[in-house]
Order: C-alpha cells, then structure tokens, then sequence
C-alpha cells in the first residue's frame, strides 16, 4: 500500500469524469475501474469519492439515474453531461500541458540552464 | 436539481444516499467473498476502505450545497424549541418587541406616504411647477407666486420642452338637482388630467374648443361628489348641474382617490371660460401652472425656455411684467409644517423600540451566562465556534423577526385609528398604507433589532480557557458580564428619563397653553361661512341688500344675541395677510410691514367679546362715502406707532388709494391659534368695515365671508335654526363649515394634545420596560451572587446588610442611567422647543417631578429582589455551592 503514490490535487475530479465519459457507471464501479486502469498505482480513496461524485453532480457535470445493475439489484448510475464532457476536454488538455510543462522541466540536464 | 429542491428533498436525498453506500459495501463484500475472505471479514474490509459510512456521508452533504440551509434550519428549529422551552420569557420579549416594532412601523408608514413617496401620477419626476418670480415678493409669506392667466397662456405657446396646464381655484355653489351645496372648485386648463396623466373614471376630459370664452358649458365632477349627490349613477354623465346659477353639463368623473394638490376638489370646470376681469389682464395671478416635460427634455432646458419667454414678455408689456419672470422647479407634494412632528414621533418610537431592545438583550445575556458551560461542553466536543455563534445569531433573529411579524399585524391594526386620530387633516393621508417598502422596513428593523439584542449573548460563546469555564460551572458571574448588564440597564433608564421629560415639558406647555388668553371670548360663540344666493352676486347692491337680510334674519333667531359679519374667523384656517404703510410714500412691496385684515360689521366686537382700548369700533355710519375707517390691535398699535396715540392717525392699505383713518385700538386676538400665535411671522392686527368695501371687490369679498352669532344658549342648538332663517328666498343660500369658537380653540392645541398623549403612553411604556429590566438584571445577578451572600451571611452580615448590598447596586445603575438621561433629555427639551409650537422651554421643575418617579419605580423594582436576597438562609445557600 505504501508503494502506491497520492492522488495530486484535483485530479480525482478529472478521472472520475473520464471514467464516467464511457457510459453509464455507478460509484463502486468507477472505484474498480480506477484501481484497475492505475494498474494500483494510484490510490483512490474510496471515502473521497463519493462526496466527489455528488459534488460533480451538484456542478451538474454528471448525471445521475438509479438502474437495475446486471445482478439485478437497483443502484445509482452516474453519467458525463454535456457540460461534463466540455469539462473533461478542457481539464484534459490543461493537465496534458501541466505535464508537458513538468516533464520537460524533469528531463532538463543539470546545468542545462546555462 | 436546484438547490432548494435537493433541500425540500432532503429526506429523500437522505435515503438515497444511504441505498448508494450500501450498495458499493455490499458490492466490494461480495467480490471480497469471492476473493476468499469471510462473510465477516469482508464487510468489515468493505467499511474499512469506504472509511467510515457515517463521516462519507457527512463530506456528502457538505458536497450537496444545501448545508447552510439545513444548518441555519436546525438552528431555526432549536431556536423554537428553547423559546418554547422558556414561555414567559418569549411572551415577554415577544410583546415588547412587537409593541416596538408596531409603533416604528406606523411611524414609518407615514413619514413613507406623506414625505418619502413621490406623486401619485405616471412619471413623477417629469412634472415640474411654474411659478412667477420677482423680486419684491415675499416667498415665505405669500407661497410660491401663480401665473396671470396672459402670461400662462404665452408660455404654454412657446414652450417646446413642457406640456403646460393650469388650474384657477374656485369655490361655488351646486344647487340642482338636489339641496343646495357648498362646492369646491377647480376651473382647469383642457389638458390638466393628460398632463398629470390621470385617466377619468368615467367619461372624457374637457376638449380644447371647450376651454375657451363661449366654449359650451360643461363640467367634470369628483367621484366622491358623484357618489354623495348621484348615488354613483351611470346616468350622470351628459346630465345637466347647476352652478353657480349655470346650467353645465357633466361630461367626467375623476378616479376615485384623485386629490390635485392634496385638496378634495368636488366641481372642475373649464378655465378658458372665466371671462372675469382677472383673468383679462396681466396683472392679478390667478393660475396655478404644472407642467411635464416633453420626452428628450430636460429641467433644465425648461427652465432656459421659461427665462426666455418671462424676458420677451417683459419687453411687450413693460407695465406688468417688467420685472417678472418665470421659473420651473420639480413638482413635490406640498405637506406643510408635518415632517418636524413625524419625525418626532418616529424618534420617539424608536426610543422604544432601543428600550425594548436593551430589555431582551439583558435577558438573554442572562441565559447566555447561565448556558456558558453547555457552551463550553459543545466546543470541547468539537463545534465549531462560529457555528455556536451563528446558532445564538440564529435565535435572536428568530424572536426579532416573530416580534416583526406581529409588530407588523399590530400596525396593520393601528395604522388607520392612528391617521384618524391625528388632529386635522394629515396632508397625503390617502397615500398612507402597508406596502412592500413598508414591509422591508419591517424586516430591517425586526433583524437590527435581533442583531442589537443578540450580539452581547452570541460573543460569549467561549473560545479559550474551556476548562477552566467548564469547572468553575454555571454560578459564577464573570466581571465583563456584569458590566454589560449594567450597561443594558444604565441605557433602558437614560433613555426612559428622556421620554419621561419630554412628555413632562409637553405636559407643561399643555397647561400654560390652555390657560393664555386667546383674546376672544370662546364661550356660546357660533361661526359659518355662508355663501349667498348665486343670483345676487352680479350686483353690489343686491349683494349688500342679502348680506343685510341675513344679519337681520340672523338676529330674529331665537337664543341669538349679537351677529356679526366676518372673512378670517380667530383660529380658523385663513387670514388675509396685506401690507400697509404710515407715510404717503408707498414702500416696495417686500418692505412694507404686513398685518392681518379682518373685514367686519359693527358687532364684530360684541360676538368675539374683544376689549376696545381707546376711541371707538364700526358703527353704520362707516358706509362707502363717508371716511375711510380702519380699528387696530395694540400689537399694531405698538408696531406702528410706537408711544403715539395712534387715533386719528393714517394708515395706507392696498386696497383703496385713499388711506384710512384710525379710529379705535382693540385687544390682540390669537389668530394663530393658542400655540402658534406667539411665534407667528404677522401678529398686527387690522379690521375694516365691510360696509365700505368698493363694489368691484364686493363679488370676491362676499364669497369668503363668515356668520358669527353670539348665543345665549348652547350653540349647537341654534344651527339648525339658522340655517333654516338664512336659506334666503330663493332656498339657495347655504352655511358651510359651522364650528364653535371653543372647537376651533381647542382644535388649535390638536397637535400639542396629540403628541402629549403619545409621548405621555409611550414614556409611560418606556418607565415600565425599564422596572421590568432593572428587575430582571437585578434577579439574574442576585441569584448569581446567592452562595456569595450566603458566606457574608455566614460571617456575620444582617438581612439589613444584605438589602443595602443589592440597592445599591441597583442604585449604582440607576444614577448613572439618569445622569446619562438629563443630559439626553436636556438636548431633547431643545429640540421639542423647536419643532413644536408654543413649546415651554425645558426647566428644572420638569425634571423634579419627573425624575422621582422614575427613581423611584426603579427602587422598587429591585426591591423584590433584593429583599428575596436578604432572606437567604445561609446554610442552604451554601450547600448549594
């Protein structure tokens, strides 16, 4: 567990909506995905994401609807808004730019600045 | 899902919420079972890694947006609770701030229609008012300068920027159908009801071809005058009146409501067909003009407009207009000398209000301090402070905004006996009633007032030394309280003595007022105006000849001793203010001293019982023909003459070229009335006989005339009789405003009464919401000090003892709030001498008897507790600790 880096600042927001932007999905599900797509990198604090998810709800870039999951069982699914969609296209391109940004600081050779 | 929604839903929300964590456990359990764990072990694993259902939940709701509001309606609700909790005090408080709030709202309805709301038309700002100017005028007494009818005529044709109307005041007689009746008329320019933008109720507006000389005749009545003769019939319209001995047609009914000036207007006729000799030259000023300003136009550029006309027509007509001109100013509702005593009540009021508040801030520092240590409790549980704070803030609104609404049902209760009560006529009363500023008012006030209480109590909620709060448990009575209630108290009694005083310097000034001497003999003394059948009027002969029958017919009336003819009744509205002069040479008009004219038949004397000082009243011999005669008070007298014997001396008028001669010197009479006339502007004093008023005047002078008889019997008992005797032989000649001289007397201290009884019930209020807060600081504070007491008791102290130790306390207050308050009341004395006429100065014997009985209820007060105090039994008391 300890291997596992915290999630930056801001950045759960922005994976929940990438997550929610492939269909409709409740909350354990984008738990799961999230695990499973950070290969258990990243850590998702379970707790953080529930009040993040009716924060982005209450933004009104998701959507939410109660559906009967394949198991039969009734749970809330949440969807990406247009408003939603236009977010994650914005978020995603500033954090593409930040980590360019960073990168390339990184990678500069020491003296480089010279 | 807007806001509000997800709060009117919150239950729902609760649920869902709670069926949404279930879920993701009972998910992560069973991929957890899948995994190989226990049924067990992997919903406490499943807990585990949500991190604690109940705190998720938590950071959910603050997620939600709508935790304020469920906040702020926990507080609501535990702020009902803990009122509930403590009836009395609520009932309390809730009266008290109702009664305050009530009385400022009231006050506030009125200043709000008579001073602060504008015009009642479309568009207030764009009316202007148009005034002649010149420079001998005398603005402050005579009012703004009217139009002559030429002049308003040429400046309604040159002007492009304003849409002019004006209207010439009238009064008349309507005698069919129906009894004859006393009317007021307007005689108005065809465009004043577009001008004003008030649409007719019923039927048009007088048309252009109509408001000239020989325009057919036609008439536009009042909805209340349609209502009183005509029972409101739809036949009136196109029915034909009688007017002043014409015949008109109505073609209008005004709106119901509609007041032109603030006056109740009952006939307008057209003004284009007065064809009398005032409207025919430029030298009288009759019309009183308004105008709106034309769409894109400015004042400004009206005001440049009518300088330019006023020039040219100076120019053309050198002999009356050269040194006239004309000038525009916003309209403003005229409402005479009321704002000072609105104003005045309203501080009052508002005094009240500051009392009732100090009183329920006091008390509820007191359960403040009480609850200190359930405060401390629950930030040592971990809340936050500014939460304990806003929950305080929270209850004291809630009682604050209760004590509104029903402050604001008790004005909507008082406010019309309150305008029925006022003495006279409140100018703009119609405009006066609830509506949303009014309301708004309202709820600033109740929440100021919940703020002002609420502060003190909210700002102890303790922040630091926790511990030492929670140990030393609730009997003690930190300093800084203390003080602060002391401080409560010290305001609640300042603030009493200044009410206290000031109802007792008005109380004062009622007696000296109601014993002056008003000059005239009040008693059995019957006054009326009396307008002649509108057949004479033509004629100065038959005009002399009617008013001679009726002091005859006047005089065969049983009970009736003496009758006289008279224009300005003694403390009746209206006078006739002129300026006169002693030397042939005519002063400019503006220096010329001014006198008030009576005009009067022989008995004037005899009825009004005013003494003669020298030489001699009217008798018939002063007829036109015979020398101009005029009698003078001793305040002109003095004025005039100084020393001199003014007998035999010449005084010139404005009226005749001629000068008169001085035949006798009378009493002063209080024409302003008890209160007013000794600050009036004009207090000479000069009659002349109506016999030798020249003929041309004769119609003018007829119209204003009064009746006065003076009664051997109560008179009241002779109106009827008279009015029956004075019908004249044509049943057409009416009496009109018939009051006593005792009423009119009385009614001349209307407004003093008035606010003696105001300010007398509410310093009565004040005094008594003082005791009751003295008592309760001086209970809550005692029974703080009981294990304290208790120990000096043990020691040695007698229930003596004891008692001096709570009064003086209490007198410690207590001197300090009147010693606050005498200065107070001192500045406010001051003012009251200012706005209020005749006013005794403020003086030490008011205070004298004033302030013992504040000191006094005061001392008794907190008598009660004191002596509770002084029966401690020490032994209990200390086992209390």
């Amino acid at each position: 567990m300890n291997a596992k880096s915290d999630l930056p600042q801001g950045t759960l927001d922005l994976l929940i909506l990438k997550v929610a932007a492939l269909g409709p999905v409740h909350g354990y599900a984008i738990a799961q995905r999230l695990q499973q797509v950070s290969r258990d990198v990243v850590q998702t604090p379970q707790g953080s994401l529930y009040p993040a998810l009716h924060r982005l709800e209450n933004r009104g870039l998701l959507a939410a609807d109660w559906k009967e999951t394949e198991t039969g069982r009734e749970a809330k699914f949440y969807r990406l808004t247009r408003k939603g969609k236009a977010q994650l296209e914005k978020e995603t391109a500033s954090w593409l730019r930040l980590t360019e940004a960073v990168g390339l600081i990184l990678e500069m050779s020491e003296g480089g600045a010279e | 899902m807007s806001w509000w929604h997800r709060f009117w839903r919150s239950k729902q929300m609760e649920e869902q919420l709670e069926k949404e964590l279930r879920f993701h456990i009972d998910q992560h359990a069973s991929d957890l079972i899948a995994h190989g764990l226990t049924p067990a072990d992997a919903r406490r694993r499943a807990r585990l890694d949500l991190g604690g259902p109940e705190q998720v939940k938590e950071q959910c709701r603050d997620a939600r947006g709508t935790r304020w509001l469920e906040d702020f309606w926990q507080d609501l609700r535990y702020a009902l609770r803990t009122l509930r909790k403590a009836p009395g005090f609520a009932a309390v408080a809730l009266l008290t701030l109702a009664l305050g709030i009530g009385a400022t709202t009231v006050m506030f309805t009125v200043i709000d229609g008579v001073l602060l709301k504008p015009l009642p038309y479309p568009a207030p700002d764009r009316l202007v008012a148009v005034h002649g100017h010149t420079a001998t005028w005398n603005t402050a007494l005579y009012g703004e300068q009217n139009l002559a009818y030429y002049d308003f005529l040429d400046c309604r044709r040159a002007s492009s920027s304003l849409d002019l109307a004006g209207r010439v005041y009238d009064a008349g007689m309507i005698s069919e159908p129906g009894q004859p009746e006393h009317v007021e008329e307007y005689q108005i320019s065809a465009n004043m009801f577009s001008v004003l933008g008030v649409p007719l109720f019923r039927g048009r507006q007088f048309l252009a071809d109509e408001d000239k000389p020989g325009g057919a005749p036609v008439a536009i009545l009042s909805y209340a005058l349609w209502q009183r003769r005509f029972a409101g019939s739809s036949a009136t319209l196109g029915m034909a009146v009688v007017l002043d001995g014409a015949r008109y047609t109505v073609v209008g009914i005004t709106p119901p409501g509609f007041r032109p000036e603030d006056a109740d207007i009952d006939v307008y006729k057209p003004m284009g067909q007065n064809t009398a000799p005032y409207m025919q030259n430029r030298g009288p000023h009759p019309v009183g003009a308004i105008g709106r300003l034309r769409p894109g136009a400015s004042l400004t550029q009206a005001q440049a407009e009518l300088a330019a006309i006023g020039h040219r027509l100076a120019q053309e007509y050198p002999k009356t207009n050269a040194e006239r001109g004309f000038v525009a100013e916003t309209l403003r509702p005229d409402v005479g000398d009321v704002s000072s005593t609105l104003w005045l009540l309203l501080g009052m009021v508002g005094m009240v209000l500051l009392i009732a508040c100090a009183n329920i801030a006091s008390l509820l520092l007191a359960r403040a301090v009480s609850r200190e240590r359930e405060l401390a409790m629950r930030v040592a549980l971990g809340a936050g402070r500014g939460r304990l704070t806003r929950q305080c803030l929270t209850e004291s609104a809630v009682l604050g905004l209760s004590g509104g609404v029903l402050g604001v049902a008790l004005a909507a209760v008082g406010l019309r006996p309150f305008l029925t009560f006022w003495p006279g006529m409140l100018p703009r009363a119609g405009e006066v009633g609830l509506d949303w500023r009014v309301l708004l008012f309202a709820i600033g006030v109740s929440l100021l007032s919940g703020a002002l209480f609420g502060l003190a109590p909210a700002l102890r909620v303790p922040a630091r030394e926790l511990e030492q709060t929670l140990r030393a448990g609730a009997r003690s009575v930190v300093g800084g309280s203390r003080r602060l209630h002391s401080i409560f108290v010290i305001v609640e009694i300042a603030l009493a003595v200044v009410l206290l005083v000031s109802a007792g310097m008005l109380g004062r000034t009622m007696l000296q007022l109601s014993t002056l001497n008003p000059g005239v003999n009040i008693q059995n003394v019957l006054t009326a105006r009396m307008a002649l059948s509108p057949g004479t009027l033509a004629d100065p002969a038959k005009i002399r000849v009617a008013w001679r029958d009726a002091l005859d017919g006047a005089r065969r009336v049983p009970g009736v001793q003496a009758v006289t003819m008279v224009d300005t009744v003694p403390m009746r509205q209206g006078n006739n203010q002129i300026g006169y002069w002693t030397t042939p040479v005519k002063p400019a008009a503006n220096q010329q001293p001014i006198t008030l004219a009576s005009c009067v038949t022989p008995d004037y004397l005899k009825v009004m019982g005013i003494p003669l000082r020298r030489g001699r009243f009217f008798n018939d011999q002063d007829r036109l023909g015979n020398e101009s005669v005029v009698v003078i008070d001793d305040v002109m007298a003095r004025q005039a003459f100084g020393e001199a014997d003014p007998i035999g001396r010449h005084i010139w008028i404005d009226m005749g070229s001629d000068p008169a001669t001085v035949v006798g010197v009378v009493g002063h009479v209080r024409h302003w009335g008890l209160a007013g006339d000794d600050q009036a502007k004009v207090r000479a004093q000069l009659y002349y006989p109506f016999a030798q008023v020249p003929d041309g005047l004769l119609r003018r002078w007829s119209e204003l005339m009064s009746i006065a008889v003076r009664t051997g019997i109560a008179p009241l008992n002779v109106v009827e009789p008279l009015r029956r005797e004075l019908r004249g032989s044509g049943n057409d000649q009416v009496l009109y405003e018939v009051r006593t001289m005792e009423q009119l007397a009385s009614d001349s201290l209307a407004r003093q009464r008035f606010l003696l009884l105001l300010f007398g019930v509410f310093a009565g209020l004040a005094l008594l919401l003082a005791c009751i807060g003295i008592y309760g600081v001086l209970a809550y504070l005692t029974g703080q000090r009981v294990p304290e007491i208790g120990v000096r008791m043990a020691l040695g102290a007698s229930a003596g003892d004891v008692l001096w130790l709570v009064l003086r306390q209490s007198l410690g207050m207590i001197s300090l709030g009147v010693a606050a308050g005498v200065a107070a009341a001192w500045e406010a004395g001051r003012l009251l001498e200012r706005l209020v006429q005749g006013m005794q100065p403020a003086e030490p014997l008011t205070f004298a008897i004033m302030l013992p009985v504040l000191v006094g209820a005061a001392l008794l007060a907190s008598f009660v507790p004191a002596r509770r105090a002084s029966r401690i039994q020490p032994m209990l008391a200390l086992r209390q600790e």
